[in-house]
């Protein structure tokens, strides 16, 4: 490395150590444009979709005799194939899909702590037991089993959620198992319990908010991966039914139009690989942000 | 070696025995049976239950599951309740697709992510940079960008026909897999030996090429092992968008079907691939990197 980046660091760093760790999380994710322009514009999607009444006054589930109009005054982006209001569809859809990713995100942190936690804590038969189940659950391939899963009932919002986040677990449990492994050795750990702390409040007190770098950051890209798994259920037809719009559906419903009216299928498309990448590199920046080990 | 090497397959088939239970558990569980699809809406009370003795579905849950595990251990996978014909005449048509489809989606995936995780990691322009880890950021969903491409090109030949497909696949691996490449290039970058090399005056290529790049592959060989399941579902989603007669689509289509013995067969074979993408992860790890003794 040249001297030049040199002399910079070091003055970096002489500003990082009078900052608080909070402060200084802020610094360097502050310097990740990427991370935040991601942040920017899932903020707005999420904007936008809580606004959907508000932005288009049409009914996303009403059909009209207006088929397959082209953008107008009206529709700002046309009609579909049964005469419903496109934006209107796309942004009542992104509520579907941000509250599956939100939500099957939530769900998935909660059981990856609650079996990766005691997994790492108590070593020994606990963990031979929950990291079989971990192995297992890792086996299994999750879209064929959440197909599965989803045909045997008619599906809603809550379902896709607790299918999703009930299957993409073990990859968070994993990662909490391996951190709570590790920090359970280490002297504060060792201080609470000679003060006669409970292994709860050990688990919960001194070392869960020690893991909560990496669980943000897992919880994060997990939200993405619960929107392409709800997109990819829908769109086989198993996930949101319709006539409720989800990005994935409409994807489907637009197939057959692909040909002569492509937009169908381009702007959900797009708004689903727009909302990923923006959630990955969010995800990419919390974690240079708060994993200190990649601080210099 | 050759010890971890059995006890890890080992391992495997208890894994694969649970999740045959649990798979066909539930889909005991599942309202409306195989009999009731295939009788019609008109059939009798009869009908149902001579329809569900001749696909076997008359007997209770667990003597179903032996008899099919008994089956399997011979290599027979049962008959089809939509084709009516053996289980692995289907799967046999379908399988070498399926694993063409992979195998083509990772070397393209391969092929892109090398250069482009040592370009934007060796790179010192920050544009190159963003561009790289932009494109690289583009993992495209199995569904979204892929419809359009889907149903434009026309058949010429087989090779032409999985261009497609597998360019598709490839695109959700690219992305991860050169940012691993990146970082653990750099960091590979930072060590001593790579100074060493430098300093005896080798060209910076052959730097990179000949001394980082090995080690820097190596998390990579974890990570496409490691990959196999969500390959499996990716392929899935690319074979229903590409009308690709695979392992995906056919699971698909016995799912819709109700056809229990051919969704058991698709589904476990997934759960072979992925699992044994696993255990390939875990033997190349310590075949690549001779410090990691497995034992």
């Amino acid at each position: 490395m040249p001297t030049v980046t040199q002399g910079q660091t070091e003055k970096t760093v002489e500003l990082k150590q009078t900052l608080t760790p909070a402060r200084r999380a802020w610094q360097t994710f502050r310097r990740h444009h990427l991370a935040l322009a991601g942040a920017f514009i899932l903020a707005l999607l999420v904007g936008a979709s809580a606004l959907a009444p508000v932005i288009s006054k049409y009914d996303p589930e009403a059909a009209s005799l207006d088929i397959l109009a082209p953008p107008s005054r009206e529709h700002p982006l046309g009609t579909d194939d049964v005469g419903r209001d496109l934006l209107s569809r796309l942004l009542h859809a992104g509520r579907i899909s941000l509250s599956v990713g939100f939500g099957a995100a939530v769900l998935t942190v909660a059981i990856g702590v609650l079996v990766g936690a005691p997994a790492g804590y108590y070593g020994g038969r606990v963990d031979a037991l929950l990291s079989a189940l971990i192995n297992v659950m890792l086996a299994i391939p999750i879209l064929p089993l959440a197909l599965v899963l989803s045909s045997f009932v008619q599906t809603n919002l809550t379902f896709v959620i607790l299918i999703i986040g009930g299957l993409s677990w073990p990859a968070v449990a994993r990662i909490i198992r391996a951190e709570f492994l590790s920090l359970r050795e280490r002297e504060f750990v060792e201080a609470a319990r000679v003060l006669g702390a409970g292994s709860g409040r050990i688990i919960f007190v001194h070392i869960l908010p020690n893991t909560l770098a990496p669980i943000i950051v897992a919880a994060t890209l997990q939200v993405a991966q619960a929107i392409l798994l709800e997109s990819a259920l829908s769109f086989l037809g198993y996930g949101v039914q319709p006539p409720q719009a989800s990005w994935g559906n409409m994807l489907q419903d637009a197939q057959r139009y692909l040909r002569t009216v492509p937009e169908l299928a381009i702007y959900p498309g797009a708004l689903i690989s727009l909302t990923v990448i923006s959630i990955n590199f969010l995800g990419d920046g919390l974690r240079e942000a708060l994993d200190p080990r990649l601080q210099v | 070696m050759n010890r971890y090497l059995i006890r890890r397959t080992l391992l495997a088939v208890p894994t694969l025995l649970v999740i045959s239970v649990l798979l066909f558990g539930l889909l005991q569980l599942a309202p409306g049976g195989p009999a009731a699809l295939y009788a019609g809406p008109d059939a009798g009370p009869e009908d149902l239950e001579r329809i569900s003795r001749l696909l076997g579905t008359d007997q209770p849950a667990p003597v179903q599951y032996l008899r099919w595990l008994g089956g399997v251990l011979r290599g027979d996978w049962g008959i089809s309740f939509r084709y009516r014909e053996p289980v692995v005449s289907v799967l046999s048509g379908r399988l070498p697709n399926t694993v063409q489809l992979m195998a083509a989606a990772l070397l393209i995936a391969l092929l892109l992510s090398v250069p482009f995780g040592v370009v934007s990691a060796v790179s010192r322009w920050r544009v190159v940079q963003y561009l790289a880890s932009i494109a690289a950021m583009l993992r495209l969903l199995p569904s979204g960008g892929i419809a359009n491409i889907g149903l434009e090109h026309d058949p010429l030949d087989r090779i032409l026909h999985l261009v497609g497909p597998a360019s598709v696949l490839a695109t959700m691996y690219i992305a991860a897999w050169s940012r691993y490449i990146r970082s653990s290039l750099l960091e590979v970058l930072h060590q001593d030996y790579i100074r060493l090399a430098r300093a005896k005056g080798l060209s910076e290529g052959a730097v990179i090429i000949r001394h980082a790049l090995p080690n820097a592959l190596l998390p990579l060989v974890t990570l496409i092992g490691l990959q196999g399941g969500s390959l499996v579902g990716g392929a899935m989603i690319t074979e229903v968008v590409f009308a690709w007669p695979g392992m995906g689509r056919l699971l698909a289509e016995a799912l819709a079907s109700r056809d229990y013995p051919v969704l058991m067969a698709a589904f476990m074979l997934m759960a072979v691939l992925t699992v044994l993408g696993n255990l390939l992860a875990d033997l190349a790890y310590g075949w690549v990197d001779p410090r990691i003794r497995l034992g």
